[in-house]
């Protein structure tokens, strides 16, 4: 390989002849007998972007670097080619790729090759939010304005009249709408650091795809996050003229509707993206879960057999947070337990329930659909909760929210004041803690010092602690009577 | 670890983060969120990434680049969301990419509501996208088995380089259970061949793409024989009072723990009745129930919250040796205990 420098007046550009070691020498994993030429067709553009890609990766010193995503298009065997890391992505993922890609190895430089199907069609999503997340990656956008691989049918790129497989009559905009300028379109994202459309068509374009390929590159060297390279390329075989009519057709057709120029330049105020480096210290993991030491031992006890309790309310009353405390305090007691609660839409403003099952021994269902207690908060939940109590069972009812009587007379029923004995206590929200004193004063399943010690883990402030642990005495004290 | 009283999609995560994930990628639905959620917690305190993809399609390729970049990677979701996720998971299995994928069923099809239902099954056990692809797939039924079969997802899936699916449903992601997190977890497998952009792994590819039929055969008989690997090595049950049962009920996630109450009641009136609980989906526990089939067992039950889609594996496991009822549910709600107990004791006093 030798160099030239060219020197203009604005620029100094380095340019390769022969191949650059970022591109392969032979084509190894290119099925068949030639290992020496491309799969292009004479007279495309791909070939000659992959040069331009290759020479700059190698000038740039970033053949180990990188990671090339091949897509699904002509280009789908760029891996045949690039001397690079290779990844072959899905049709139209290969931002998506490329985002798993950056942020899982953040020292690589990757390189997201697309043809116009691939990322103006199938793909729009995924290029639109990965500019938007200003991913650190470069997209090199080849429109030549047909589907290649497929045989020549139209792609969103398609010019309005133009003759394709799938657009025969020539493009109709009434029906198919208009040529899409992706670079236009990203560079209305706040994100992206450079967007700018090149057509590589004679020296002097094909200097302008150079220069931007580096500027593109060296952005994501800088971790400037997100640059996209749209490159006007031919495609002769599918537009059914020869090389030369096809660099014309790009310069009188396409050109006046996709202006070459930069659409976007923040390289000045664009700031590197953070690192980060996952921690692997199994200690300080276990840290940062909240995950204690030790072990939560099980003990020798009396059978107190299994509760299945259901706790209702409205939403902020607190009645999956009481059954949260009971079920966290049964635990650590030894015993088994389940806390499942009402999910989803029928929590805002109607009625929020939570099943909570306590026993000595391995618990079934989650799912309380006949409880033996049934803690209702307000009137609606005793309405809809009162028939399902088992026979036998029973129903603690907050007395200050529910003017009417249990009407069943096969279960026993407890009239306990919550709402009124937490406002005495000036902490009216504390109603849930009156609850639980209210059940354990019924079911004495284990000592209230048990949800004491749950009171001092949830609450910072010790006077909310010291507030809830007179609310479960008030409770309690209450229930027992 | 001390006990933690957690969800069973929270738990997900704490343990994900112990077995050495550290890219996450989702999107949010319902009852699958609280995953989505803690890793959006716990990702970026870990020195970690959670990336809210704006698609189901976009965070299952995003796994498929940080897997192919070596790392422990994973996406959560439900029903309509694995719908979506279906290309991306036949592309992990023909580039061979280890990746986690939880799935916490809801009812449907289509939209259909938020409520747990196991309509999933096939979707994820048979394959679900294009091509002769299976997933491991391990079925938790507590929240304790949330924790042990994410861990046991990450190992198998980087053992076997394929897709290892943590199939649950919405009540067993949503219960919180007592849950003790593992005080030692095995470090990932190193791995030669993926993608990291750096000079080691620069001649490397991840592709599922063989352009000659030979080559492409010759994939697809790696992968029927890894496949036969796992069937022979990774079945895994629960046998639950089935000892001496002449009905065995088979059925898996929340299901198998309405089934133990009936059980339970079952067992109170007399009638010989156990489980025998698939915790592998794929690999089917066929060994355990070909023994069944060939001993005292009279029929098999099955029973699922879907319109019976588990059943095809059992009558295929024991080849159609024992007569196999069915019991099941639709909509989102769990069966209720006395359905299931009615269910039996009518196929069990059936003579043929």
């Amino acid at each position: 390989m030798t160099t030239t420098t060219i020197t203009t007046t604005t620029t100094t550009t380095t340019i390769t002849k022969g191949k650059p070691s970022t591109f392969y020498e032979t084509f190894e994993r290119k099925a068949g007998k030639d290992k020496l030429t491309t799969h292009y067709c004479p007279g495309c553009g791909h070939g000659r972007v992959h040069k331009l890609v290759a020479e700059a990766l190698e000038e740039m010193g970033l053949g180990d670097r990188t990671i090339f995503i091949s897509p699904v298009g002509c280009s789908v065997f760029a891996y045949y080619y690039m001397n690079t890391g290779n990844v072959q992505a899905p049709h139209g993922r290969a931002p998506a790729v490329g985002t798993g890609l950056a942020r899982a190895r953040q020292d690589s430089i990757v390189i997201s090759y697309q043809g116009d199907g691939d990322l103006a069609a199938i793909g729009t999503a995924e290029i639109v939010h990965a500019a938007n997340r200003g991913e650190n990656m470069t997209v090199f956008f080849i429109n030549n304005a047909i589907y290649g691989m497929t045989g020549g049918q139209m792609a969103p790129t398609t010019m309005v009249g133009q003759k394709t497989l799938t657009s025969p009559y020539g493009r109709d905009a009434a029906t198919e709408g208009y040529p899409m300028r992706m670079s236009e379109l990203i560079a209305t994202l706040e994100a992206p650091v450079y967007v700018e459309r090149v057509s590589c068509t004679d020296v002097k374009n094909i200097h302008k795809c150079r220069k931007a390929i580096r500027k593109a590159l060296q952005l994501q060297v800088e971790r400037k996050g997100f640059s996209f390279v749209e490159i006007l390329s031919t495609c002769p075989t599918n537009w059914k003229m020869n090389p030369q009519d096809s660099i014309k057709w790009i310069q009188e057709v396409m050109e006046p509707y996709y202006k070459p120029g930069v659409y976007k330049d923040k390289t000045a105020e664009a700031k590197p993206l953070p690192k980060s480096a996952p921690i692997t210290d199994p200690d300080e993991l276990r840290r940062i879960l909240g995950l204690e030491k030790g072990k939560t031992e099980a003990k020798t006890r009396a059978s107190i057999g299994e509760r299945r309790i259901k706790i209702a309310g409205f939403g902020g009353q607190g009645a999956l947070t009481a059954g949260a405390m009971l079920a966290t305090a049964g635990m650590n007691e030894g015993l088994q337990v389940t806390w499942l609660p009402s999910y989803g839409p029928e929590m805002r403003g109607g009625t929020a329930n939570c099943s909570v099952i306590i026993s000595d021994k391995r618990i079934g269902s989650p799912l309380v659909m006949r409880p033996d207690v049934l803690i209702a908060m307000n009137r609606p939940s005793l309405d809809a909760f009162e028939q399902e109590v088992a026979p036998g069972g029973m129903i603690i009812v907050n007395s200050s929210m529910i003017d009417r009587k249990v009407s069943r007379s096969d279960i026993k029923a407890v009239y306990v004041p919550f709402t009124e004995l937490a406002a005495g206590l000036g902490l009216k929200a504390a109603a849930n803690t009156v609850a639980v004193g209210a059940f354990l004063a019924q079911e004495p399943l284990f000592d209230r010092e048990r949800i004491f010690e749950v009171l001092r883990t949830s609450f910072k402030k010790k006077e909310a602690v010291e507030t809830n642990i007179r609310a479960v005495d008030e409770g309690f004290n209450f229930g027992r009577t | 670890m001390k006990k933690e009283l957690i969800k069973g999609n929270e738990a997900v995560v704490k343990a994900a983060i112990l077995a050495g994930c550290t890219h996450y990628f989702g999107y949010p639905i319902t009852p699958a969120s609280e995953i989505a959620q803690a890793a959006a917690h716990f990702f970026p305190l870990i020195g970690g990434t959670f990336v809210q993809a704006e698609s189901e399609v976009a965070a299952i390729n995003m796994v498929y680049g940080a897997a192919s970049a070596g790392r422990r990677t994973m996406t959560a979701s439900s029903g309509p969301g694995l719908s979506l996720k279906q290309e991306g998971i036949s592309y992990l299995a023909g580039a061979e990419l280890p990746s986690v994928i939880v799935d916490v069923m809801r009812a449907g099809p289509g939209l259909g509501n938020i409520w747990p239902e196991q309509g999933d099954y096939n979707q994820m056990v048979k394959g679900g996208g294009h091509g002769n692809y299976k997933n491991i797939v391990l079925a938790p039924n507590s929240a304790q088995e949330m924790c042990d079969f994410t861990i046991l997802a990450f190992e198998l899936s980087d053992h076997y380089r394929c897709t290892a699916v943590v199939l649950t449903d919405g009540s067993i992601g949503q219960t919180m259970e007592p849950v003790e997190f593992p005080d030692h977890v095995k470090p990932a497998p190193a791995k030669d061949w993926a993608v990291r952009g750096d000079a080691e792994t620069r001649k490397n590819l991840v592709s599922s793409i063989y352009m000659s039929t030979e080559t492409l055969r010759a994939l697809n008989e790696r992968l029927q024989k890894k496949y036969a690997e796992i069937e022979a090595r990774e079945q895994r049950w629960e046998d639950y009072r089935d000892d001496d049962a002449e009905l065995v009920i088979v059925a898996y996630g929340v299901t198998s723990r309405v089934a133990e109450n009936a059980i339970e009641e079952l067992r109170r009136k007399g009638l010989k009745v156990g489980m025998l609980r698939p915790k592998t989906l794929f690999p089917f526990p066929k060994k355990r129930l070909q023994e069944l089939a060939a001993g005292r067992v009279r029929r098999f039950l099955v029973a699922e919250m879907s319109n019976g889609q588990m059943i095809d594996d059992v009558k295929l496991a024991i080849e159609h040796k024992k007569p196999v009822d069915f019991y099941g549910t639709y909509g989102g709600k769990l069966p209720a205990v006395e359905e299931i107990v009615d269910a039996v004791e009518t196929a069990y006093n059936r003579q043929s």
